[in-house]
């Protein structure tokens, strides 16, 4: 017995010798206040995160939708990319949202989500974002977090320096990264020194519904524009641009667009240029795009093929648009919560320059120019210079603001996040990044009103941060504590396709308008069948249209007859249930398109063309109650010329 | 002798896919003598062995936001009217009037039930399934078809109640 204590006291000793030494180890690293990172990522099961946080996707062309702090993944909003899993450019409801000026198509390269706001601040109604190679904006509706606009634009050609919007929301900007020829034309390569041009795309949204219209497109020199930002406060009006290959090389940008020690931030009045078009200014241009709407009462997107867009050469409007001599090819172009700083990240230079909005007014009202691009004034460097960050890294990248003064960039080449002082350009903190972080997000970190709580970086490579995958892993996010003095890398987390930027905003400015229902009085869809009374098949030649209804749990009608190969058969299927988290599914066998998910009180559609005599089951594909299972119907497929009559019935 | 018994899988085979496209015969469905259950039933004696859709229990409000309707002699004919509109969008789907389909038939539950339950039913399924013993038995006598919240208002539902009374 007294062994036994004893050896029970020399391990409760040990322990506390150990964990004590645990202690002092930990306290040494990360600081005596140092915290559980568990503790702050940890969302008890059913609580709610604090913030949404919309991610883009990449080159899966959607945009995914996480809780942070805890990292987790709640939706994939398919925006540029068909999506089988809801249907989305598979239903026929859907499909013209994604048509284009080369027709359909069923992918792009989603980059910059932007939430909207009001008076300089996130009011939480929408999230825009470009989809890259075919050169579009959507714009996602967050009370059903469903796309519901997409605006092609013309005269573009990697379409990067968007989808950035302003103060009031009152434009979205869509830059071009390559310059072509504008209007397009068959011509020599080599000639593009001079002769390409570089379109930035200024898209009006109605402060009621909406709805986007590009109110004008300004030609620039042929130069790549990479970011943009809009003024705020004190800056609102202008809009801010960075570019590179200044050299306007056209072939092995690598070394040829590296040359020129500067490049530029272009400073547009946007303001100005409105005023001049809303007086008649501008040259109405031949040209065509296509602008799809997905409009909510019908429950339908219609696209419309536009034929002109009004264009203004910066000559037209002196004073409008000016060059910052900003060093080696900058990428970031990020604007303070004050409006005053412009920061520019030469991703090839050893410090971060920041300019002054007031230097640069002044510089302008002075006329003090060092000379001009294509007629457009170049300030001098100096005249406008605010301070640099030196040498605080490698590569950098894209900055972010906090509520607290101090501005955090990402660098690529360092692998790390920096953090600095606005106005005394002072390195205060530095965290790496594993590995490779290109942009971050501070929610709100664009706009007037930045909550600083979190840092979350996207990271250009994974490597071994989690279980291996084959040669193709996950892309990588990080979570940081930014509350303290010192930022605290709390989480990794995976996501949805290579994130190029995300929009954080407090869950509170959304989640109240969160639809959870569509109302069944209000569905206008052309084919709803909003009254059970009112299923029914009806044929037209060869097309044949279901009008079938789904509730917990069966079809009307679950058996059809007289459908006949080489018929086109579509299914219009309302969801009848006015209940949240009720949706129903349908497949048919031998379908050559994707099932679909109807929410309550939506109805949709999609085609069927029976190939094959004999009889063909369809069920439901979403779990919807306990008698799931048995929500399934036949049709009887007749040979092409047999005579049997067109039948329908549930239940008999 | 493999090839001959081939060939007659063939011509068969062959001969089943011309009777395609043609009605065929009705076929009995199969059926198995059940033998009655000999295990025991254990009573509990506050469950009645009649069928939870035929009981009659005109005391029983139910769970739910309506704890009391006053109906007036004369039904009224405009809110009966609204009423149906009412139920033939949001009700027929599982209900129909004069035959038991996938829920109950309206007709006569003022004769089985409170008009506080049958509202109670229609305004908060979810938790009468839960707590009110007949709706529970319900739910099970109707094969676990769970009664979905179609989201009506208490007027609507109301409405539904009267159009119940010209039934």
């Amino acid at each position: 017995m007294k062994k036994i204590s004893y050896s029970i006291l020399t391990l409760l000793g040990l322990a506390m010798v150990f964990t004590s030494c645990n202690q002092q180890g930990k306290s040494a690293s990360n600081g005596a206040l140092s915290s559980n990172a568990a503790e702050k990522v940890y969302v008890a099961p059913g609580e709610h995160d604090e913030f949404y946080a919309f991610m883009s996707g990449g080159f899966s062309g959607q945009l995914a939708v996480y809780g942070l702090p805890s990292g987790r993944l709640f939706k994939v909003i398919p925006v540029f990319s068909q999506d089988a899993e809801k249907a989305y450019g598979y239903n026929e409801e859907t499909k013209p949202m994604l048509n284009t000026s080369f027709g359909f198509v069923p992918w792009d390269d989603a980059h910059h989500p932007d939430i909207s706001q009001t008076n300089g601040e996130l009011d939480g109604r929408y999230v825009f974002i470009n989809g890259n190679n075919t050169p579009r904006i959507a714009k996602i509706d967050l009370t059903t977090f469903e796309t519901t606009e997409i605006i092609e634009i013309p005269n573009t050609a990697g379409n990067h320096s968007s989808s950035y919007v302003t103060d009031n929301t009152e434009y979205v900007v869509a830059g071009t990264r390559f310059s072509i020829p504008v209007p397009q034309r068959d011509m020599p390569i080599n000639e593009y020194k001079g002769n390409f041009k570089g379109a930035l795309s200024f898209i009006s949204v109605d402060p009621e519904d909406g709805g986007m219209d590009i109110k004008f497109q300004v030609l620039m020199p042929g130069f790549d524009y990479d970011k943009a930002h809009p003024g705020r406060g004190k800056s609102h009006g202008w809009f801010f641009f960075t570019t590179y290959n200044t050299e306007e090389a056209n072939s092995l940008l690598e070394v040829n667009a590296s040359q020129n020690d500067k490049d530029f931030i272009a400073a547009v009045n946007w303001k100005k240029i409105e005023e001049y078009v809303n007086n008649g200014g501008g040259t109405i241009m031949p040209t065509n795009y296509a602008h799809n709407v997905y409009d909510e009462h019908t429950q339908s997107a219609t696209s419309t093929m536009m034929k002109e867009v009004l264009m203004v050469n910066p000559s037209e409007v002196p004073g409008a648009i000016y060059f910052l001599p900003t060093p080696k090819s900058p990428h970031g172009c990020d604007v303070d919560p004050t409006g005053e700083y412009i920061v520019g990240s030469g991703k090839l230079s050893a410090n971060v320059t920041v300019h002054s909005f007031t230097k640069m007014l002044d510089a302008i009202e002075n006329k003090k120019f060092a000379g001009d691009a294509y007629g457009i004034p170049i300030l001098n460097f100096e005249d406008v210079l605010a301070g640099s960050v030196e040498q605080p890294g490698l590569g950098p990248l894209h900055t972010e603001f906090d509520n607290k003064g101090n501005a955090y960039t990402s660098f690529f080449i360092s692998s790390e996040i920096v953090k600095w002082k606005l106005g005394t350009w002072e390195v205060v903190d530095r965290q790496p990044s594993y590995y490779s972080i290109g942009h971050l997000m501070i929610p709100g970190g664009n706009s007037q009103k930045p909550f600083g709580k979190y840092v979350v970086g996207m990271n250009k490579i994974t490597k071994d941060r989690y279980l291996p995958t084959g040669p193709e892993v996950t892309q990588s996010a990080q979570l940081y504590d930014i509350s303290g003095d010192k930022m605290e890398l709390l989480l990794d987390f995976p996501t949805v396709g290579e994130p190029h930027y995300a929009a954080g905003i407090p869950a509170d400015l959304i989640k109240p308008n969160s639809k959870k229902i569509y109302n069944l009085s209000e569905n206008k869809h052309k084919y709803a069948t909003t009254s059970d009374a009112d299923a029914r098949v009806e044929r037209n030649g060869k097309e044949v249209h279901i009008y079938m209804t789904t509730i917990r749990s069966h079809f009307n009608p679950d058996n059809i007859e007289g459908v006949k190969v080489g018929d086109k058969v579509y299914f219009h299927v309302t969801n009848l249930e006015q209940d949240y988290d009720v949706p129903h599914g349908i497949s048919m066998i031998g379908a050559n398109t994707s099932e679909l998910l109807i929410m309550p009180g939506q109805t949709e559609s999609f085609v069927w063309e029976p190939k094959r005599v004999g009889v063909w089951p369809f069920y439901c594909t979403d779990f919807c109650s306990a008698l799931h299972q048995e929500m399934q119907g036949y049709i009887r497929v007749s040979p092409a010329d047999s005579d049997i009559d067109l039948s329908w019935s549930l239940g008999e | 002798m493999k090839i001959v018994f081939k060939s007659m899988v063939l011509l068969f085979s062959l001969l089943l896919v011309s009777c395609g496209g043609k009605e065929e015969k009705k076929k009995e469905g199969f059926s198995v003598k059940r033998q009655k259950t000999t295990e025991k039933v254990v009573e509990t004696p506050a469950v009645s062995e009649t069928k939870a859709s035929e009981r009659v229990d005109l005391s029983n409000k139910g769970v739910g936001p309506v704890t009391s309707v006053a109906l007036n002699e004369a039904i009224d004919d405009a809110m009966a009217a609204s009423g149906k509109e009412v139920f033939d969008q949001m009700c027929m789907a599982c209900h129909r009037v004069g035959k038991k389909f996938i829920g109950p038939a309206p007709n006569g539950i003022l004769e089985r039930r409170t008009p506080e339950w049958v509202m109670n039913m229609i305004l908060n399924p979810d938790q009468m399934v839960k707590e009110d013993l007949l709706a529970k038995d319900l739910l099970i006598e109707f094969n676990g078809s769970p009664m979905a919240n179609q989201g009506l208002t208490e007027e609507q539902a109301r409405a539904v109640l009267e159009y119940f009374r010209t039934l």
